[in-house]
């Protein structure tokens, strides 16, 4: 074809100067395999590897821009000081060198350490470096440390981890290559973004129905063979429903519930006893055993108690006494009765979704469940020893993101959710739930924070992991007058599952000095004065804010970015970054890695150009301080520095000497003859990049499924020390742990006992089953004046505020605009394109209009983190970010208006802590034709720091150098 | 003869514009090279793409269908940019039915952009000619790459592979089978372009459930004792005739 490929690189001369490299993507957090062509060093192409198990070729729109990213002009590429005398938000910076930089913080944290470790807060964004950034953390000693989660999906991952070990995203998801019906509740975008776009498209290729259950209708629920709008935050109500309806007509899965969950186990009903709620256990209660297993069925055949998993015929539903007059109902009989006024009736008024909708999805459900169910010629063992000649599955799959977690009952709605996943019996089976190592884990997980103020000691690692998984009151990180130890409150009686922590309220209470004032912030990857807070505005004054001395609230606050964000204005110290593209990294067993169905996998960055100008890596940095401040971790006994930089530190650390572990699993061992444990191998890093920057096991395929209970699989995973148990992971249909809490507040339950103000809230949220409440900001909302729900999507060109410096990305959404359904727009008297005031409790923003037949009429939305702050991300004052985009946190605060459970409630759900991002209620109405066509509010502009680019009017991008007289369509 | 085309499927394209910027990345730095971008930090910034999304909505609430609509040059097999062109710059290759733009010939006079019906040229205002999808042709000749990506950076990348590449002429291609078993159609035949590329209609999935179906001997609830019994306390026919 010489005649066609006229105009090709051969003839051009472009293909000459070029290489390619391997690495891991970063545009959002998917984490896809990349390859990279260069050509001259600069970058011509980035295109998804077709060798890597996640994204198997394919890339997505951030993806394929990652060169904007790299090239742009609001790079940061030095070490910044605030001037002296400048204010914080000026972005009045002197340049400083590295040295000047760690001596500022050596001397400076040294000092902390030595007198209060906790008067150091280390909090970070959407990193993928959680378990540097926590051990850092504990080496430092302080607990006041937590990466994003609380403000993200904490909901999603606490709510399914404490009733299935597991939850979607990194630990697990649909396995739609073998489901046929397949519900999505939220979630315009994903976290997992393009394995899930690749998987839907196979999904609906291969006839399988897919219903999304969302308020609005864009992204994934475009293509949904069926939408069903619902009104935000009564997702539960819809779920409750559906379990209601599924268990009406008896299509839940019997055996699945009897052998695998808690759902036949007999619960104490005894009302005077301090145990009642708990599952009852036999007489062979042994003390020495960590997880006894002798919790109780009722036999049939013998009409008495009998210890579960033995040769017995247990009853599912009903209520017995016992031999000593305790009276007893199984787990699933409690189920039934709580969910018996749920009916799909009770349900529609609520959700705004019609009655027969209900009742024909749990039909549709319980039938596929029942009635396609698939059996693969796989034997396995259980963990109880009986074996099995084929793995079998119902196949009915669900997701869920933020749409579910972002409200202050979504710990609950997810419990009903994966409740409801369970009685289809579609846990860790083809066709529904699959879980991801090094998932599932027991139920809860084993890390614990310290349990009191006795864990923070000067100049020692914390007594305890800075994040843990209660499981009991006796686990919380409190006082001995029950009153938090951390600045964010977390893992206190105000939010005591709050297991990813609490960052949305740490600026607040270190501003407020509230549980006390802290010293030095030090923040990571997260815009904490714009997209990534609460109450925006509000937030920007409390980093300026100043006591009677003339002091700052918050002395000291460090802050380590790529670009010129709007938090880097705040900084006293800016730490320039790297992009994905200038450094190494692990996406860790130890944190999230990218593993698979079918097994464990871990992969890495490897550094494809040089850093621009003197940016470092933020792992550098920690570990140069750690060294510095000489953390057991990372120095030797005799202070002398143990790793020479990051990637030393990845080969050579283990987490403790001759463990065999370390952040990477793949080639361990002298000469990386060893998987997932083994000797630090010193070519390691050499080996992932032979290996497309990616390590996967696959298990063998008897230990594919059911791994909750799978003795094969759980001895793997204890061998390779992936878990320390293997005893079966049984669900949690009925949860004691959330009964040990209300016992608690009832005054039952030997140990912490909540502050009087949190008993009735404690006794009232932490209900052993799940139910249905309206979030907590509703409640305390007038909402005849407030009547619409007010709600962001992340578009998916666009991660959060990561992309507003990317020339390609803004011009695909350079604005946004609130998009409003036509009928709630006429009711208030304006139109498409018009300057509307949206309102809630907190403040207001003006912003244009967008009319929407996608969208409920109880709802308004727009796209999350476009509008921009004037100036920043280097882009023009008049940019559209700023002019014209908004933001809707100014109208979402980060607490509860005060009551009777205390001034300064976070406005967060009250088991987890998370952020009540999508509880905020608002009107709308017509700006005044005299206002100016701006969005409101407007901020000072936001000046360039020193070291940023240059930026063009205009560009013309061209990897290397370009040929002169380049004509595609050349003719011959 | 040969008419390579995109066929693309908006039953699974998600809209997510990853076809927007690979295309732009390849073709800036290709032989396209470079694609202007105007503004790209300040007010209104636009550039150069051969291919774009736009969504749309159909339909009233809440029966409304939201539609990502990819759009790039069709590559007509009649395309009316060609005869308008003064200068003979706009061409289709007859050994595989691309439409090119020979830019050393092109006045950037805009005649063929307006001929477009589909509007689907795009002036680069740095170099003042007009450029559009060459479906890659500098990639998908080229023998240096693994056939598997001798295909435009559009396909390879799409994550829902929402779009097919190959010849609409020969009746066996994948993307000729496409058009024929799943209701391929061309952008507005009415015009007589006869657009090459062509578009999958979304399809709709039910799940039938038959009344019968619901309830079935094994009902699990009938094991515990739950389904609903009649109490034989309860009046019956008998309480009232002999027959």
């Amino acid at each position: 074809m010489s005649d066609t490929t006229s105009a090709t690189y051969v003839e051009t001369g472009l293909e000459k100067g070029l290489e390619t490299k391997n690495t891991t993507c970063y545009m959002c957090a998917c984490r896809c395999g990349i390859r990279v062509t260069l050509r001259d060093g600069e970058v011509r192409y980035i295109q998804g590897n077709p060798d890597h198990p996640l994204n198997k070729g394919v890339i997505c729109a951030k993806g394929s821009s990652g060169i904007m990213k790299q090239y742009s002009p609001a790079r940061l590429t030095k070490p910044l000081k605030r001037r002296e005398g400048a204010d914080r938000g000026s972005s009045d910076f002197e340049v400083i060198s590295w040295d000047e930089a760690f001596e500022m913080m050596e001397t400076r944290l040294l000092h902390i350490r030595e007198t209060d470790p906790k008067k150091f807060a280390l909090f970070t964004g959407r990193d993928q470096m959680q378990a540097l950034t926590g051990m850092f953390a504990k080496n430092f000693g302080t607990p006041n440390y937590a990466a994003h989660g609380g403000f993200c999906s904490v909901n999603m991952a606490a709510g399914m981890i404490y009733t299935i070990g597991g939850s979607f995203w990194e630990f697990g998801g649909p396995d739609l290559e073998r489901s046929k019906l397949f519900l999505m509740f939220g979630t315009a975008e994903d976290h997992h973004s393009n394995p899930l776009k690749i998987e839907l498209s196979k999904f609906k290729r291969n006839g399988g129905k897919f219903v999304s259950i969302n308020p609005i209708r864009t992204g994934y629920s475009a293509i949904a063979d069926e939408w069903v709008p619902i009104k935000p935050g009564t997702d539960g109500a819809l779920l409750l429903a559906m379990i209601h309806e599924i268990i009406k007509t008896g299509l839940y899965d019997r055996d699945f519930l009897i052998q695998y969950s808690n759902a036949a186990q007999l619960i104490n009903q005894d009302e005077e006893s301090d145990d009642f709620g708990l599952l009852m256990r036999g007489d062979d209660f042994d003390e020495g055993k960590v997880h006894p297993h002798d919790e109780l069925w009722w036999d049939r055949k013998t009409n008495k108690a009998v210890q579960t998993h033995t040769d017995a015929d247990p009853v599912l539903l009903g209520e017995f006494t016992l031999d000593d007059g305790t009276p007893v109902k199984t787990s699933f009989q409690l189920l039934v009765e709580r969910v018996k006024d749920y009916t799909p009736e009770w349900a529609a008024d609520i959700t705004g979704i019609p009655v027969e909708t209900i009742r024909r999805l749990s039909h549709e459900m319980g039938i596929t469940a029942r009635d396609e169910k698939i059996e693969l010629p796989i034997a396995w063992t259980d963990a109880w020893g009986k074996e099995h000649e084929s793995v079998t599955g119902n196949p009915v799959s669900f997701h869920a993101m933020r749409g579910l977690a972002a409200h202050s009952n979504g710990f609950q709605s997810i419990r009903a959710l994966s409740i409801l996943m369970s009685i289809l019996g579609t846990i860790d089976r083809p066709g529904g739930f699959r879980h991801k190592a090094p998932f599932p884990r027991p139920i809860p997980p084993c890390p614990k924070t310290p349990t009191g103020p006795q864990g923070v000691k000067p100049n020692t690692p914390l007594g305890g992991m800075p994040l843990g998984w209660p499981a009991d009151p006796n686990d919380l990180f409190v006082d001995d007058d029950g009153e938090p130890v951390r600045l964010d409150k977390a893992f206190s009686w105000e939010y005591p599952l709050s297991v990813h922590g609490m960052m949305h309220n740490a600026i607040t209470n270190a501003h407020r000095g509230d549980p006390y004032k802290i010293d030095t912030m030090m923040i990571f990857m997260a815009n904490m004065a714009w997209n990534s807070t609460m109450n925006t505005s509000q937030v920007r004054k409390m980093l300026n804010d100043k006591d009677e001395n003339g002091e700052y609230k918050i002395p000291f606050l460090i802050v380590c970015d790529a670009f010129q964000s709007e938090m880097v204005a705040f900084a006293d110290l800016v730490l320039p970054d790297t992009t994905y593209l200038e450094r190494h990294d692990v996406m860790s067993m130890l944190d999230r890695p990218i593993s698979e169905f079918d097994g464990p996998a871990d992969s890495v960055r490897i550094p494809v150009v040089k850093p621009k100008g003197e940016c470092k890596p933020f792992q550098e940095v920690l570990i140069e301080l750690g060294s510095r401040l000489g953390f057991p971790a990372f120095t030797h006994k005799d202070g002398s520095r143990k790793y020479r930089d990051y990637p030393d530190f990845i080969t050579n650390f283990e987490t403790e000497p001759g463990s065999g572990i370390g952040f990477l699993a793949g080639w361990r061992g002298k000469s990386g003859e060893k998987s997932m444990t083994g000797e630090p191998n010193p070519k390691q890093w050499e080996m992932y990049e032979k290996n497309n920057c990616v390590f996967h096991h696959k298990l063998p395929k008897s230990y594919q499924y059911m791994r909750n209970w799978n003795q094969g699989y759980l001895e793997w995973a204890q061998y390779h020390r992936l878990t320390r148990y293997t005893d079966p992971i049984n669900i949690h249909i009925y949860s004691e742990v959330l009964q040990k809490f209300r016992l608690s507040a009832q005054g039952k339950y030997a140990g912490k006992q909540p502050p009087d103000r949190l008993r009735k809230r404690i006794e009232t949220y932490f209900d052993p089953l799940p139910f249905y409440y309206e979030p907590l900001e509703a409640q305390l909302t007038d909402k005849q004046k407030y009547p619409l729900n007010a709600l962001t999507q992340r578009p998916m060109a666009m991660y959060h505020s990561w992309d507003s410096q990317n020339a390609w990305l803004r011009q695909i959404h350079t604005h946004n605009y609130l998009h409003v359904n036509p009928k709630t727009a006429a009711a208030a008297g304006f139109g498409d394109g018009d300057w509307i005031w949206i309102e809630s409790q907190w403040g207001k923003v003006r912003c244009m209009c967008r009319l929407s037949e996608a969208v409920e009429p109880g709802t308004v939305w727009t796209w999350n983190a476009i509008g921009k702050a004037k100036g920043a991300w280097n882009l023009t004052e008049d940019a559209n970010e700023s002019q014209k985009g908004f933001l809707l946190n100014h109208v979402i605060s980060e607490e509860l208006p005060p009551h009777d459970a205390g001034e300064h409630i976070s406005n967060s759900d009250p088991i987890t802590g998370q952020a009540g991002w999508y509880d905020v209620q608002v009107r709308v109405y017509k700006a005044d034709p005299n206002e100016p066509e701006e969005t409101s509010p407007q901020f000072e502009n936001q000046p360039t720091v020193p070291g940023e680019g240059k930026r063009k009017s205009w560009l013309s991008y061209f990897a290397g150098k370009k040929p002169a007289g380049l004509n595609i369509g050349k003719r011959k | 003869m040969t008419q390579l085309a995109l066929v693309i499927d908006l039953n699974v394209c998600v809209g997510c514009h990853a076809c927007v910027t690979s295309c732009k990345q390849w073709n800036t730095s290709g032989a396209s090279g470079s694609l202007m971008d105007d503004n790209p930090y300040g007010k209104d910034p636009t550039g150069t793409f051969f291919n774009r999304v736009q969504t749309f909505e159909v339909g009233t609430f809440p029966n409304t269908e939201t539609i990502h609509f990819p759009k790039s040059c069709l590559h007509c097999e009649d395309p009316p940019c060609v005869p308008v062109c003064p200068t003979g710059a706009s061409y289709k290759r007859e050994e595989d039915g691309i439409v090119l733009v020979d830019y050393d010939k092109c006045i950037g006079c805009g005649y063929c952009a307006w001929a477009c019906p589909y509007g689907m040229r795009e002036l680069d205002e740095d170099q003042k000619v007009m450029k559009k999808c060459t479906l890659c042709v500098d990639r998908i000749y080229d023998e240096a790459l693994p056939e598997s990506e001798r295909k435009p950076a559009c396909v390879l990348a799409c994550p829902t592979s929402a779009r097919l590449f190959g010849d609409v002429h020969d009746p066996e291609s994948e993307a000729s089978l496409a058009i024929t078993e799943r209701g391929g159609y061309p952008l507005m035949p009415e015009w007589g372009t006869q657009p090459a590329n062509h578009y999958l209609p979304r399809r709709k999935t039910e799940i039938k459930v038959h009344e019968d179906e619901l309830t079935r001997v094994d009902n699990p609830l009938k094991k515990d004792g739950h389904l609903p019994k009649t109490d034989p306390n309860e009046p019956f026919l008998e309480d009232n005739t002999s027959w």
